[in-house]
């Protein structure tokens, strides 16, 4: 489920969208947003914040969340309850590349329809 | 090919009507409605809330259907589904598939509710009766509704 099926090149459509991906030495800007029980463990919809220049993909954000307290370690325990990610509203696998992510989205495997 | 997301109930004529006006070779329609059911794992469910991605839901869905538009001859299509809090009976989601033959309308409705199902982003809450409030788990079963399906190109 984890894969990016959208064409490249698809444009996004929606507003809100963040105008820039920023990386420095300092880090690499990015909005996160957080939905459903990710959310409510989390106690955060969206954030806006520095990663880590060290952060390479989905997994390192994910390993590097786990350091933020106790509620992000909660929410992104590895177990049962696995958390799925999206990479500027695409989904994404652990091994996805953030290093030019404006938004990355944390989230449980979806239960719509 | 509309797509939407919306917290109003949707009305299964007027969406037929608005996909079929002014055709005349639209020879099947195949609707599927998704209905809030009242019970869940045999206890009984006094709501449900939806909860979306907003952007990624109307890019997802709109992947879905162009990849379905791909596989079959359809004359049109629509996606529709409620976020908020609903109540048991009462609607959730809406497939329309109009083609020439029932057999593309069928397949492409089925093929639509399997990826929406696995891949757009929407997440139910449960609420019973006493009050205590559940996310609702992913089925393996949708997975594997998904997975019939030949995977689409560059996926």
């Amino acid at each position: 489920m984890i894969t990016s099926r959208r064409p490249s090149g698809t444009p996004l459509n929606a507003k809100n969208w963040p105008n820039k991906s920023m990386t420095t030495e300092a880090g690499h800007s990015v909005k996160l947003k957080y939905f459903a029980w990710v959310r409510e463990k989390v106690g955060l919809a969206e954030e806006d914040i520095l990663l880590p220049a060290s952060l390479e993909t989905v997994a390192d954000v994910i390993a590097w969340q786990r350091g933020r307290g106790p509620e992000f370690a909660e929410a992104f325990a590895s177990g049962k309850r696995v958390v799925r990610a999206a990479v500027d509203r695409m989904h994404a696998k652990p091994e996805a590349s953030i290093v030019s992510a404006r938004e990355i989205a944390f989230f449980p495997p979806v239960t719509g329809g | 090919m509309p797509v939407r997301v919306q917290t109003d109930d949707f009305d299964v004529a007027a969406e037929i009507a608005a996909l079929t006006a002014g055709r005349a070779d639209a020879g099947a329609i195949v609707t599927f409605s998704g209905i809030v059911r009242g019970e869940a794992g045999g206890k009984p469910i006094t709501s449900m809330t939806l909860e979306h991605y907003p952007g990624m839901t109307e890019g997802e869905l709109e992947r879905i259907e162009a990849e379905a538009h791909k596989r079959w001859p359809l004359q049109g299509s629509c996606i529709v589904h409620r976020v908020g809090r609903l109540l048991p009976g009462d609607n959730i989601v809406l497939v329309v598939t109009v083609s020439a033959h029932r057999q593309a309308a069928f397949d492409a409705a089925s093929f639509l509710m399997d990826f929406l199902k696995t891949d757009a982003p929407f997440w139910k809450k449960e609420e019973t009766a006493d009050g205590e409030r559940a996310w609702v788990d992913a089925r393996d079963s949708d997975t594997d509704a998904r997975d019939r399906w030949e995977p689409p190109a560059g996926s």
